[in-house]
């Protein structure tokens, strides 16, 4: 794999199993075999440095695993993640600001301990004014430093979340699902602050969403994925341009629309197969309108060595100018 | 009138607590016609859920009707016994929650708990109510209903479960189906074919549909009148594409403007400063006016009022907030 100039995360055939097997005992006397489940199953992607890469999917697709193992709190059963950074100012910000916030700690001190553990040698005043800047930074007052948790809303939560990640000093930012918890006006603070912080600090986001629209307000690039894989990645622009895999393409005209009130749409058929025993092939045949044989036998593939690839479809594939299948 | 199935008048729900009374639902004033899918939105702890339950009359206590009168097809049912509001529930209103489960026991065949809801609300046979029940799965677009109709609750998948929570509803051919975040919990893909499902029944039956949730995008394509709650009162009450498009209420306005589009690019959301009000902290005057760039003497004086149309802001009202 060679290192993109400006790339700061590679990530290359990456795959994250789960023994999901029944108990020693059950498997003994029912007869049951061991059952893998394939959470994560050879994604690849960059991240250009100072970007928001996006992750998009439904329920259950792979997404926080993803995040997971960039920041190492799972190993991969496969592949390789390349961090061209500081892994120490890698930082992660989690969809639930409640739960990723010890309640027993004042405000001041939870922004406070990702710095001290950065730089043991600060001096307590110099950590004391740090957070106040941080306190301001994220639109809250240097006096909230003195509260617990629970006195503030989840949209304060979240700023605090934030602030936290900051003392880190981070130019990575891993987000999983940061709004999804959240009311949309507040929703609104939140995305405008991180967008005004990457610009100011130059920070590269990989954003982790289920919601089309936001993601195509904060995204320069998305990855859309299905049970494990990525089945589209493009420019935010051209993928909601011209949408590539037929899933991207049910997934947008699925999502209710604002500006189109009173639509009525053709629902997207079946439901999402379960990871344990995914459907041969392309994983989405049974639920695509254009499947044909060989979808049933084969798998499309989208690898890195050709990262212009932009789709894993067989139907795709040969309608798109340019591109062939036997690379 | 007679096309008029719900009528809600001025309804205020109470918590009394120990350092006073909560209002959670503030005189709200509502109708939902034959046929009609009325939207209730609005941000978390705006009242919505309260406003649905004290139609379905499952208030927990302390939480009361304190005033204001809800209206059935012409029948009063606020002060109904819980005998008798047992029975309208079944009968002539359906009721859906987010968690399909709260509504399916668990421990019985799908198929049996249709049939016994059935039974309770006509007097169908048992194997007539069994062709019924298989009929209802398939209406609500469950696959291979004679194999799935014996089938027990976690045996389905979310989005199935919700249908089967549908059909379960219809039993009774209710003229009122109230659906709390019905779609909240399911996926993109999922959550349309709910709301799609929801919509045809309420065009080929005529029932008509309460649905509250906090998703503006599922009330656009959903609803055909769409009220906005704040603070437990309305804000804003219209047509789906005047509330949408051309927003009266400046808390309406900020709350459209703070939702990412997926055709425009806009360089920042709009943003509405703060957040809606504890209800043990709501503001004099107008709920809005501590976050409203538009706010007057007036709005912090004075409660605006609306009857079932139009927006509750002086500005909308009189042209002035003075
Ligand atoms: N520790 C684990 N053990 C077993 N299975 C797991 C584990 N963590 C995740 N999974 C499974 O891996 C798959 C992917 O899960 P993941 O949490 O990454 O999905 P997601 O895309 O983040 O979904 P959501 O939108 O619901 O958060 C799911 O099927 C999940 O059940
Ligand atoms: N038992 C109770 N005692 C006091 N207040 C209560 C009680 N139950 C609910 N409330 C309050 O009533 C208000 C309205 O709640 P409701 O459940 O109707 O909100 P909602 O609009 O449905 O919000 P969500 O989107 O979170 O479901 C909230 O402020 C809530 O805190
Ligand atoms: S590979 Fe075949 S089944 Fe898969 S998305 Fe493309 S056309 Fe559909
Ligand atoms: S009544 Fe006044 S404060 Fe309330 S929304 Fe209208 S202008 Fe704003
Ligand atoms: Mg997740
Ligand atoms: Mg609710």
């Amino acid at each position: 794999m060679n290192i993109r100039p400006n790339a700061i995360l590679e990530v290359d055939a990456l795959e994250r199993r789960f023994d999901v097997s029944a108990p020693w005992l059950n498997r003994m006397i029912e007869g049951k075999p061991r059952r893998t489940l394939r959470a994560v199953d050879g994604v690849d992607f960059v991240i250009q440095r100072g970007q928001t890469l996006a992750l998009v999917g439904e329920s259950g697709c792979g997404k926080s695993t993803i995040a997971k193992l960039v920041t190492g709190l799972h190993p991969p059963s496969g592949g390789k993640i390349r961090f061209n950074g500081d892994p120490d100012r890698m930082q992660m910000i989690f969809q639930d600001p409640f739960a990723s916030l010890n309640p027993r700690w004042r405000v001041g001190r939870i922004i406070a301990e990702p710095l001290r553990t950065l730089r043991p040698e600060t001096p307590a005043e110099r950590v004391a004014a740090r957070v106040d800047e941080l306190l301001r930074t994220v639109g809250l007052a240097a006096a909230d430093g003195l509260k617990f948790p629970h006195e503030f809303s989840g949209g304060q939560r979240q700023r605090i979340s934030i602030a936290r990640a900051l003392a880190g000093e981070p130019e990575f930012l891993v987000c999983d699902e940061p709004t999804s918890a959240l009311d949309v006006s507040v929703q609104a603070q939140v995305l405008n602050l991180m967008k005004k912080l990457q610009k100011d600090m130059g920070l590269t986001y990989l954003f982790i969403s289920h919601d089309l629209s936001v993601v195509r307000h904060m995204a320069d690039v998305i990855a859309v994925m299905y049970l494990g894989r990525i089945v589209e990645i493009q420019p935010t622009a051209d993928l909601f341009a011209s949408p590539l895999h037929p899933y991207t393409r049910l997934l947008l005209d699925t999502i209710p629309d604002l500006d189109a009130p009173k639509r009525d749409r053709a629902p997207m058929g079946g439901e999402v197969p379960s990871p344990v025993s995914p459907p041969s092939g392309c994983s989405f045949h049974p639920r695509c309108p254009l499947a044909f044989d060989r979808c049933k036998r084969e798998r499309p593939e989208r690898r890195a060595q050709v990262h212009e690839r932009r789709v894993a479809c067989f139907a795709a594939e040969a309608t798109s100018t340019g591109e062939t299948t036997d690379t | 009138m007679t096309d008029t199935v719900l009528d809600v008048r001025n309804l205020r729900v109470e918590f009394p607590t120990r350092h006073g009374t909560l209002t959670a639902v503030d005189d709200i004033s509502l109708t939902i016609k034959r046929g009609e899918i009325l939207g209730i939105v609005g941000e978390s702890g705006a009242g919505k859920s309260m406003t649905g339950m004290a139609i379905l009359g499952l208030l927990e206590p302390p939480g009361r009707i304190a005033s204001g009168s809800i209206h059935l097809s012409g029948d009063r049912i606020d002060a109904l016994d819980d005998r008798a509001m047992q029975s309208i529930r079944g009968r002539r209103i359906g009721a859906i929650f987010q968690d399909p489960l709260t509504s399916l026991n668990p421990l019985f065949r799908v198929g049996d708990q249709l049939v016994e809801t059935i039974r309770l609300h006509t007097d169908l046979t048992k194997s007539q109510a069994r062709t019924r029940a298989k009929d209802l799965m398939r209406e609500v677009g469950i696959p291979a209903v004679d194999e799935r109709i014996d089938n027990y609750p976690h045996q389905f998948s979310g989005g199935m479960r919700q249908r089967i929570v549908i059909a379960l509803a219809l039993c009774a051919e209710p003229e009122l189906i109230v659906a709390d975040e019905p779609t909240t919990a399911l996926d993109v893909s999922i959550q349309a074919q709910i709301t799609a499902l929801l919509k045809r029944l309420c065009r080929d039956r005529g029932t008509a549909v309460m649905l509250v949730t906090h998703d503006m995008g599922v009330i656009a394509e959903t609803a055909d009148r769409v009220a906005v709650m704040y603070a437990g009162r309305l804000a804003e009450l219209g047509a789906v594409e005047d509330v949408v498009r051309r927003p009266q209420h400046p808390y309406t306005v900020g709350l459209m403007g703070s939702i990412p589009s997926l055709r425009k690019d806009v360089a920042e959301l709009q943003m509405i400063p703060g957040s809606m009000p504890r209800l043990n902290a709501i503001p004099q005057g107008c709920a809005f006016n501590p976050r409203c760039t538009h706010a007057g003497p007036k709005c912090r004086r004075d409660q605006p009022r609306i009857d079932s149309a139009g927006a509750a802001c002086w500005l909308a009202l009189e042209g002035a907030t003075a």
